[in-house]
């Protein structure tokens, strides 16, 4: 047998070895899309129910008597304090089903609607005073969550007594409840009752966090990766900083959290669970990916720019700030959006200083309590209420909405403005 | 040079933060995650009725709420502290050296432990000793003598014969858990006391009457779920022949999926809870710190409004969230010590 032969026998085997290999390559690619897909098909299955709410219609009477005010006094929050709201919502409760006359039976009916409900009132008063002329509104209420997911299910459970399944077959009956889109799950900050919970405080915590994080972590990174790029002496010293550049990336996140606590809040005296300590330690946390792609993004910038620059006078300083920065930009643009974007998804290092907390009121500063969504995610999945699983997913989805986005425009800078040469 | 001046900026509004943080509208709420689920329901009335901010809490677990509660008695230290177990009388210590001396303790009612499985399959009746010999790291030898072994049961009727054929597989919560520590004193010491010899240890060697009595089997009969209840009671379902480890508040609302096991003849309810005939349940509590009710706006409002009979009486809000309640005079004791502020002694 000569060479060639040889060469010829093992070819079909050489062949099929390749094949084997593509195979190999496009199972796991399946497989991950697979994960991928099944992932998110369920997280949207169970997200879809938040994004209704069901609601009740009542006839309310808002007179100035049932309201027990003087006639024409001053509408505010003070003079409104002394209302009982839930009284009037219960009396047009019992207005619907007027053959519900024992007690036991009354406080199942009062169940159906939200504990909410009330305070919905006083802020159409509120806002609309003039709507006491009227004496009587038609107004459609939120309902409880355990109606909610029986309505939305169409299915029974257990929270739902047999009762009250009635009642809610009279509704239906009548027209009297129906499901609308759930403005309420972006409106409103976190609660305990899922049907009054949104996300809004969360939102607005995690964008004061994020501009912290920004503010911060941009320009040090930036700067960092200029002088360690252009500047900085080639020595043992600039090597050792390098690899711990490298190495600080490499740290798991809840350590810069456990650093927070003990520098920011134990020794400076921040604030517990405002976003300004949370954005200091994301910071800490997405600089060393800023400084490695920064860097990576200046170091691309061809040396005969910055020689033609040199070669025309301009001082080292003026070359790069006039020339190699600009030019690096969308690289380091792209690196600084993608840390944003992990420091957006992160919880582990707000655990330890205090942003993993039930806050209702929406932060009005990087001073005030905050939460952040991931946050929200992690508080919502652990509380008992059913209604609180669709919520939970629902955040998921708000979440990777944001994720996808920012990464998004990271690959639309990137496809833009980089210039090859 | 622009990038100077911003970080600049940055750094000197840091250093007058520090000022800034001194003064404080909002009640600070920390502790235990079992109380958490009440409190939050109360701060959430409480911030929308009053017109004061609503508190902010954070859900750090009864130890680690404690260990902030008694770090000092400044402004920058939690008000309140939530607790599913009594104050430790070497935390009391700690928080009277570090200035923490008028203290009040306030009992909200009581949780009951669960031990439960799915609804497929059926329920469960045994006693606290069947837990502690199915649990436990080390059992009484069956063959009798006061030796220990490594625990040889694979099954729930090796542990006692009226129990089904399955496998034991338990899931229950990590150490780190206010649920687990209640657990392994409930229902493994209570069912670890009724082997005489045990029993007689705990005088002459304490120590090794709680290892015997709390270590959990590491043998893989015992998973730890996570802090998560929701993720057990998920589990549970798709695995009809587990059981699991979580708070009444979770069996109450999913009692359509899992149902309680019958422990000593008592269900998981309401009723036997509160009347204390369920062996596995314990008190809740919260500490209040009696010096900052001065500073912070609205405080006594809101133990007012936690100790009114609409939120934790026998129909109140807070029953309707799982909490079991204090009998009527205890209800009244309570509120009285809000009232008057009474200090802790210990």
């Amino acid at each position: 047998m000569n060479n060639t032969e040889q060469v010829k026998l093992s070819l079909k085997k050489r062949y099929a070895r390749e094949k084997r290999f593509q195979w190999y390559g496009k199972i796991a690619v399946w497989i991950g899309f697979v994960f991928l897909a099944t992932l998110l098909l369920d997280i949207t299955l169970k997200a879809l129910p938040a994004f209704q709410k069901t609601e009740i219609q009542l006839q309310v009477p808002i007179d100035w008597e049932t309201l027990g005010l003087q006639p024409d006094t001053r509408i505010d929050p003070e003079s409104l304090r002394t209302v009982d709201f839930g009284g009037v919502l219960k009396k047009s409760l019992r207005e619907v089903f007027p053959d519900v006359k024992k007690r036991k039976d009354k406080k199942l009916l009062y169940r159906l609607i939200s504990s909410g409900a009330e305070y919905q009132l006083r802020d159409l008063i509120l806002s609309e005073p003039e709507l006491i002329q009227q004496g009587k509104i038609s107004l459609w209420v939120t309902a409880d969550d355990d109606v909610d997911t029986f309505y939305k299910l169409k299915k029974s459970t257990s929270r739902i007594k047999p009762k009250q399944a009635e009642m809610i077959q009279q509704l239906m009956d009548q027209g009297k409840i129906r499901t609308r889109f759930n403005d309420t799950f972006f409106q409103n900050s976190d609660s305990r009752e899922p049907e009054q919970a949104g996300i809004r405080g969360a939102l607005v915590g995690s964008f004061w966090t994020l501009l912290v994080t920004l503010v911060i972590s941009l320009p040090i990174g930036i700067g960092a990766a200029v002088y360690l790029e252009e500047f900085a002496p080639k020595n043992k010293l600039t090597d050792i900083i390098e690899v711990n550049i490298n190495n600080l990336a490499a740290v798991p996140s809840i350590v810069f959290g456990l650093l927070g606590l003990a520098v920011f809040i134990n020794f400076f005296g921040m604030p517990r669970s405002a976003p300004l300590v949370g954005g200091i330690v994301l910071s800490l946390m997405t600089l060393p990916t800023i400084i490695i792609s920064a860097r990576a993004a200046i170091k691309s910038v061809p040396p005969s720019i910055k020689e033609a620059a040199l070669g025309l006078g301009a001082s080292h300083m003026q070359t790069v700030f006039h020339h190699v920065l600009p030019l690096a930009m969308p690289g380091i643009l792209t690196g600084a959006i993608i840390g944003m974007a992990q420091a957006l998804g992160e919880t582990a290092p707000l655990l330890m200083i205090g942003m993993v907390a039930f806050i209702v009121d929406v932060p009005g500063g990087i001073l005030d309590s905050a939460t952040v969504l991931p946050v929200q995610i992690y508080l919502w999945a652990d509380s008992p209420e059913r209604a609180f699983t669709a919520l939970t997913a629902a955040a998921i989805l708000v979440l990777l909405a944001f994720l996808v986005t920012m990464n998004a425009i990271a690959i639309y800078l990137r496809k833009q403005f980089e210039r090859r040469w | 040079m622009k990038h100077l001046v911003l970080a600049t900026a940055i750094s000197c509004s840091l250093i007058s933060l520090q000022a800034q943080a001194a003064g404080r509208d909002t009640i600070n709420i920390v502790g235990s995650s079992t109380v958490y689920p009440f409190a939050t329901v109360v701060a959430e009335k409480f911030g929308k009725k009053s017109g004061h901010k609503t508190p902010k809490i954070e859900s750090t677990g009864s130890g680690g709420g404690m260990k902030l509660f008694c770090a000092g008695a400044g402004l920058n230290t939690p008000d309140i502290t939530n607790a599913s177990r009594a104050i430790k009388s070497s935390e009391y210590k700690k928080c009277m050296k570090n200035g923490v001396t008028d203290i009040t303790e306030i009992q909200i009612g009581y949780d009951g432990i669960a031990f439960a499985n799915s609804k497929k399959a059926p329920q469960f009746k045994l006693s606290r000793k069947d837990m502690f010999l199915a649990l436990a790291k080390q059992v009484p030898d069956p063959k009798g003598g006061h030796k220990l072994i490594e625990n040889p049961y694979q099954t729930w009727n090796q542990v006692n014969p009226s129990l089904p054929n399955y496998k034991i597989e338990v899931l229950g919560p990590p150490p780190t858990s206010g649920t687990r520590d209640a657990f392994a004193e409930l229902a493994m010491e209570g069912g670890c006391k009724k082997v005489d010899w045990i029993k007689a240890m705990k005088k002459k060697d304490k120590k090794k009457y709680k290892s015997i009595c709390h270590t959990v089997r590491e043998d893989g009969a015992y998973i730890e779920a996570g802090e998560n209840d929701n993720l057990i009671v998920q589990k549970l379902e798709s695995n009809p022949k587990a059981m699991g480890i979580f708070g009444f508040s979770f069996l109450e609302q999913n009692d359509d999926y899992v149902q309680g096991s019958i422990v000593e003849g008592e269900a998981p309810e309401f009723e036997t809870i509160a009347d204390g005939s369920y062996p596995i349940s314990r008190p809740l509590f919260f500490y209040v710190k009696n010096a900052h009710k001065k500073a912070i706006p609205g405080m006594q409002d809101y133990l007012v409004e936690f100790t009114s009979e609409a939120a934790f009486g026998d129909e109140g809000y807070l029953i309707d969230k799982g909490l079991i309640p204090l009998s009527k005079a205890d209800r009244a004791a309570m509120r009285k010590r809000v009232k008057n502020s009474e200090k802790l002694k210990m």
